[in-house]
């Protein structure tokens, strides 16, 4: 009986599926565009997309990305050929330190580090603190400077508007404000808690179209603080003629009302990001785009393949490294702390950061995902593995010795086939935790369903947040079923 | 056939004394002694299973080194007390590993099972069993088959009848008396049983402490006890039926 034959045969099943899947990050030469995770940098990325595709070559978007620092980081280590940004945000993030005044030096200064810097887009978005409007009339709140009257009211900012040189730690110090509460939270979901009355005061873009539609007060930055944001390209130097002329297209193309506009056609009549693009296009530029809004089937099909494809090909990998990781254990006495207690560590790395921390490594896109997830995979199946032939009766050990079979042998056909229940037990595990934490693979450009979260967390959409979700955990349900039958099968 | 010189093992205290034992081809012989004598260590370290501190072992004239071990070990049948069956294998799967792996004919493999199902009287419909559906009893034939399969010249065994009931373990007793005459096998066999000693065994070693205190036939050492341990030994052993 040759039991352990189905070990390699299923993963040669699984590796021949994830080779015939495509991987969600497109071929090579395709210029690569990154945005931001809020929706007006969504839309100037589809812009860009749509306009360099327009020019006849190929174009990847990655739609949030993330934060400032990753997507500078992504440009410097060339994961992404271009992203939209802000002057000030440049100024204040990126470039923190060095003494810029104006525009001119601020492109000299990109230019010394090989990045090039559209011309402005054409608005301004700049930072803003806003109340709810009868709230504010009612405490007679009109200037920032009015909040320090009142420390009872409960501020909840954007993430990265909480650690942000331009963001509430200046103004803190700059206002000489001290509220009871500060919260962080994803700037989608502020405006939620503005409405709920849970939070009293957030961070708005002036070109937020949420502006109107709850009828906020924006609180009159009457010391300054705030330096200007006009919208801008990043771009790597070098790229070819026609893609440059498609960003700087823009260039003072992009009014402060018209971005306004398209922010609030998708973030509250809620028509897609493409679409938005692609009209804009046409109206200004008639020029005309071919974009394919996928049809609900095709997306959930999308998401699945890319889903699987992270799970299965890290889960593969993890089990071919942990179960040899795991009979090393047992069998190196000294080895066995190291090899448990580096599994154990990584497994203690919050899956986030594990996941940020691959990007100087990987990029971006499915391949720092899979090593994450990879990593994460790890310590189930290796702490199941050791335990599996720990557990071994020393008599039936003994007997397999005084055979006189040669250990390697041993392995084979007494230690392993006895531990495979615990090494299956430990896959499982591994199993059921890669398909929930590839949820977040989304974050770093790897798509899976955790893309239709993330766009759904954007722009407050319920349905969006459960198509990724309600497949993520019957996907997970299905593997937990799968082994289940499998351990019966076998035991 | 099996010699084992000044041997001395020490876990957190000594364990063997410097220890010497020969067992003569085609003889049996009885090592016996209270828990904890280091007899069980001792059929270890003649099994290669555990090294010795110092000492030597020589099976069949060759000494024993990590080179020849492998090969030495297929010299020797090893029966255990009890749970020694691969639990995941069926009996006749437990049989073949060894024969599989040195690949020899299935002919004469099949011949071989067949013979010693008629020598170890157990019913050959059991062999498709796994260890958990046998009784102690079938489990412990099982064993003595599977140590048997390459006709090993040696047969080491420790406590093999010590956890099987008094009934069956009086058939195994008798069964197993007649099949060392017949096989003509080296044995050597622990057991804290003094009549099971006396019964099997040509000659009989007493271990005390990491030591053998008195070797020979068993009058003798109810005769003549070479200590007033030995003599403890012995009457302590003493079926209490005899009293009534």
């Amino acid at each position: 009986m040759e039991k352990m034959n189905w070990i390699p045969v299923l993963l040669l099943l699984l590796l021949a599926k994830s080779c015939a899947t495509v991987s969600p990050v497109a071929a090579q030469e395709s210029i690569k565009i990154g945005t931001k995770a809020f929706t007006e940098s969504v839309i100037l990325g589809e812009l860009l997309e749509q306009s360099i595709e327009s020019e006849g070559a190929d174009a990847v978007l990655f739609k949030q990305l993330g934060g400032t620092r990753i997507l500078w980081s992504a440009l410097r280590n060339r994961e992404i050929d271009l992203y939209p940004d802000y002057t000030g945000t440049i100024i204040e993030e990126i470039l923190a330190g060095q003494e810029i005044s104006n525009t001119e030096q601020l492109r000299q200064a990109l230019r010394d580090l090989g990045i090039r810097m559209s011309r402005p887009l054409g608005f301004n978005n700049t930072y803003a603190l806003g109340m709810k409007r009868e709230k504010a009339e009612s405490l007679g709140i009109q200037t920032m400077s009015d909040l320090r009257e009142h420390p009872e009211l409960t501020f909840g900012f954007s993430n990265e508007f909480m650690d942000r040189r331009d963001g509430w730690p200046g103004i803190q110090s700059e206002y000489g404000l001290n509220p009871r509460r500060v919260n962080g939270l994803e700037h989608a979901l502020a405006y939620r808690g503005l409405e709920a009355g849970s939070i009293d005061v957030i961070d708005l873009y002036s070109t937020d179209p949420e502006i109107e539609y709850y009828n906020l007060a924006i609180l009159e930055d009457d010391l300054n603080f705030f330096p200007d944001y006009e919208a801008v390209v990043l771009y790597r130097e070098g790229m070819d003629d026609p893609v440059v002329n498609a960003i700087t297209r823009f260039e003072g193309a992009i009014s402060q009302q018209e971005m306004i506009a398209m922010n609030k056609q998708v973030k509250i009549d809620r028509l897609a990001d493409e679409a938005v693009a692609s009209s804009f296009l046409k109206d200004t530029f008639k020029i005309e785009t071919e974009f394919s809004r996928s049809g609900f089937t095709e997306r959930i099909l999308r998401h699945t393949v890319d889903h699987l494809y992270l799970v299965v090909i890290s889960l593969g990998l993890a089990i071919l490294m942990a179960i040899p990781l795991g009979v090393l254990a047992v069998k190196v006495s000294w080895l066995e702390t190291a090899v448990l207690g580096t599994v154990g560590i990584m497994q203690t790395i919050p899956s986030l950061a594990l996941l940020v921390f691959m990007i100087p490594i990987f990029g971006i896109g499915a391949l720092p995902a899979m090593a994450a997830l990879f990593l994460y995979s790890l310590l189930p199946i290796v702490r199941n593995t050791h335990a599996g032939i720990k557990a071994i009766p020393m008599p039936v050990m003994e007997s397999a010795r005084a055979l006189g079979l040669p250990d390697s042998l041993i392995l084979r056909k007494i230690e392993l086939p006895i531990a495979i229940p615990s090494i299956l037990a430990g896959i499982k595990t591994s199993a059921v935790i890669n398909v929930g934490v590839a949820t977040l693979g989304a974050l770093i450009g790897a798509g899976g369903y955790g893309q239709p979260i993330l766009t759904g967390i954007r722009l407050d959409s319920i349905p969006l947040i459960l198509e990724g979700a309600v497949p993520a955990a019957l996907l997970a349900m299905l593997v937990q079923g799968l082994f289940d039958l499998i351990e019966r099968k076998i035991t | 056939m099996i010699s084992a010189q000044d041997i001395t093992k020490t876990y957190d205290q000594r364990v063997l004394d410097g220890v010497s034992l020969t067992i003569p081809a085609g003889k049996t012989v009885s090592l016996i002694g209270p828990s904890g004598c280091g007899k069980s260590t001792l059929l270890r370290i003649i099994m290669g299973l555990i090294p010795a501190d110092s000492g030597s072992v020589e099976i069949a004239g060759e000494k024993m080194h990590s080179g020849n071990m492998l090969e030495l070990r297929r010299k020797m049948g090893y029966v255990i007390q009890t749970g020694g069956l691969f639990p995941h294998l069926t009996a006749r799967e437990n049989l073949t590993l060894v024969t599989n792996f040195l690949k020899l004919d299935s002919d004469t493999v099949e011949e071989r099972i067949e013979k010693l199902t008629t020598l170890t009287n157990i019913d050959s419909s059991l062999l498709d069993r796994k260890p958990e559906k046998l009784s102690g009893g079938q489990a412990q034939r099982v064993s003595l088959m599977r140590a048997l399969m390459l006709n090993p010249p040696i047969l080491l065994m420790d406590e093999p009848l010590g956890s099987i009931d008094p009934l069956v373990r009086h058939e195994l007793q008798n069964d197993l008396r007649s099949i060392f005459r017949e096989l003509n096998k080296s044995v050597l066999i622990v057991t804290h049983d003094l009549g099971e000693a006396a019964f099997l065994g040509d000659s009989i070693s007493l271990m005390q402490s990491g030591r053998i205190v008195q070797e020979g036939p068993i009058r003798e050492i109810i005769d003549n006890p070479a200590n007033e341990f030995v003599e403890q030994f012995v009457n302590a052993q003493r079926s209490p039926l005899e009293g009534l």
